[in-house]
């Protein structure tokens, strides 16, 4: 008995042996994480290696062909750049709503509250036909927009709506709890010191909010450029003019181009997994920057 | 450190409140009452009539029978999952998280599209699934593995953090004392997270009943057949049928309610126990 237990830290001792997982009492650790690979495999990662594999048929020069192809071209650039602007239009008025459901009481702010979550509960395609009946020239707010001379529905400017809307409750519930908790006593100091409202707004609360709404930007952003259900009502999907880039994956699997339909899915994976890495690359700058 | 408490807005505050209050107008209350007053609009026998169509009766059973898979599938890989992960340290534990995570960060179309790939009809597995008569994209099996695709992490999300912040230590001291694996699962974890496993079961289910642009890919359309709820709300939306697409709409609007009350109430009722910072 003692002998054993001599020998186990010495046998220890001479060569720490490697190993993939540490000790536990606790069983089952086979099984679960059987199940869980298993089950990755099957469907998240022999799918995966399909959309990667598929796109070189014809070479790399099959790819490049038909992501630049004008159309191809046109849906990833309004795809794009729509998902940026929205996301930021979304960082401003997030902040605004943020800001008035956690800094002021007023009567339905309960249910203000509890609607900023509805884009996510909500189906993409019944979102997606109520934005189009109520931006349609005829519908609510287009109506009104039409009387200035102002067409939304089926225009980028539709689209542009449509991801303002499926982005915005990731901004708001991300800057949430910093402005809900932000120390009081933090901004009654900067008040002491002689500090006009926007100058506290701006120099104090704003810097505490920047890693929040970076987060928050990339998680629409990336959401934005995938979006489907949302905007394909509202867009009109005009050839070269309001056509997004997932509708464009939907085109060519119509004619039965699997290659093609693979590559823009990749170029489309490559172009966000390159924009999700320059803003980590922003944040890290601007956190160094707040380390200095 | 004490957080600032809310106060009555001055004349500035009135001006932020109203313009949160006009976007919130904007992007969600506007739509969300718009999907009923659609519904209604030629009244409530048409609303009803739209309903009992045969198209929508089947879509509807559709929707049910893939979610009635699809969620205690996934809820299954996620209490797994969770399991693994929580209750032992081991090599290569971010990679495998973040892998969970890969669905959230993927189109649904693109979802929808790898089951295409592999089992079109020019799929990697194509010919052979052709040879055999097995039929897979266009039919329920396509529509199912989508659907689980893109439910993927929801409750496994859910329950990883909150079970990473209960630790091990009850299930060791259950397992010292002479418990069975199960027994401990079932008497020692399970009431540990009943509620976040609930939630995220809520979630999964929402979203599977749900998703429109992944399924739309591998469904073919095929109306009666394998037209899910959102496919017939596309498609009678299309065919000039509003008062049909939005009496469809309001069935899918409602879930959402439902699941978000639910949420809330689960939210407030479990504050400190309920993991933070799941958001999609």
């Amino acid at each position: 008995m003692s002998a054993a237990s001599h020998a186990l830290p010495l046998a220890a001792a001479g060569r720490p042996r490697w190993r993939w997982r540490e000790y536990s009492v606790l069983p089952g650790f086979a099984p679960a994480m059987g199940f869980t690979l298993l089950y990755l495999c099957l469907i998240v990662l022999i799918p995966l290696a399909a959309l990667i594999a598929r796109p070189w048929e014809h070479g790399l020069s099959g790819f490049w062909e038909t992501v630049t192809e004008p159309r191809v071209l046109a849906a990833l650039k309004l795809s794009f750049g729509l998902s940026l602007l929205a996301a930021m239009i979304n960082v401003v008025m997030g902040v605004i709503v943020a800001w008035a459901l956690t800094r002021y009481d007023f009567p339905g702010k309960r249910l203000a509250d509890a609607a900023v979550d509805l884009p996510f509960a909500l189906p993409t395609a019944v979102a997606g036909i109520a934005l189009a009946t109520i931006y349609a020239p005829n519908g609510w707010v287009g109506a009104l927009a039409a009387h200035v001379g102002l067409k939304i529905a089926y225009t980028p400017l539709g689209i542009l709506i449509a991801l303002i809307a499926v982005g915005l409750p990731f901004i708001v519930r991300g800057v949430q709890p910093v402005l809900r908790d932000f120390d009081a006593e933090v901004e009654e100091a900067a008040v002491t010191l002689g500090a006009a409202p926007w100058q506290r707004a701006w120099r104090v609360i704003l810097p505490a909010m920047t890693p929040a709404l970076i987060s928050g930007f990339s998680l629409a952003f990336a959401r934005a450029v995938g979006e489907y259900g949302s905007v394909i009502f509202i867009a009109g999907n005009m050839p070269m003019r309001s056509e997004i880039a997932p509708l464009m994956i939907v085109i060519k699997l119509e004619q039965y181009d699997y290659a093609a339909a693979a590559s823009v899915g990749l170029a489309m994976l490559i172009l966000s997994f390159g924009a999700l890495v320059a803003i980590n690359l922003v944040q890290l700058a601007l956190a160094r920057r707040g380390a200095r | 450190m004490r957080a600032a408490t809310p106060i009555r807005p001055s004349a500035t505050g009135w001006l932020v409140i109203g313009l949160a209050f006009v976007w919130l107008a904007l992007v969600i209350a506007l739509p969300l009452a718009s999907i009923f007053v659609e519904a209604f609009r030629k009244g409530v026998n048409a609303y009803f009539a739209a309903l009992a169509e045969p198209d929508s009766l089947s879509a509807i059973k559709l929707t049910l029978e893939i979610a009635a898979v699809a969620v205690p599938l996934n809820a299954a890989f996620g209490l797994a999952a969770a399991w693994a992960v929580t209750k032992f340290e081991f090599k290569g534990k971010a990679l495998l998280l973040s892998l969970i995570d890969v669905p959230f960060s993927m189109s649904p179309v693109i979802s929808g599209l790898v089951w295409v790939l592999l089992f079109g009809a020019n799929g990697w597995f194509g010919k052979q699934l052709d040879a055999w008569d097995i039929k897979i994209i266009f039919n329920f099996t396509g529509i199912l593995l989508a659907t689980i695709l893109v439910t993927l992490p929801f409750v496994a999300r859910e329950l990883i953090p909150l079970m990473q912040e209960q630790g091990t230590d009850e299930e060791a001291a259950a397992v010292t004392l002479g418990a069975g694996g199960f027994a401990t699962f079932f008497q020692v974890t399970l009431p540990n997270i009943a509620w976040a496993l609930l939630y995220g079961v809520l979630l999964c289910n929402a979203r599977a009943m749900g998703e429109f642009g992944a399924v739309s890919v591998v469904s073919g359309h095929i109306r009666g057949l394998t037209d899910t709820m959102p496919l017939h709300v596309e498609v009678l939306f299309n065919d000039y049928d509003f008062v049909g697409a939005f009496a469809v709409a309001t069935l899918l609007a409602g879930l959402a309610l439902v699941t978000l009350a639910a949420k809330s109430a689960l939210e407030w009722r479990f504050a400190g126990e309920l993991a933070r910072g799941s958001r999609h």
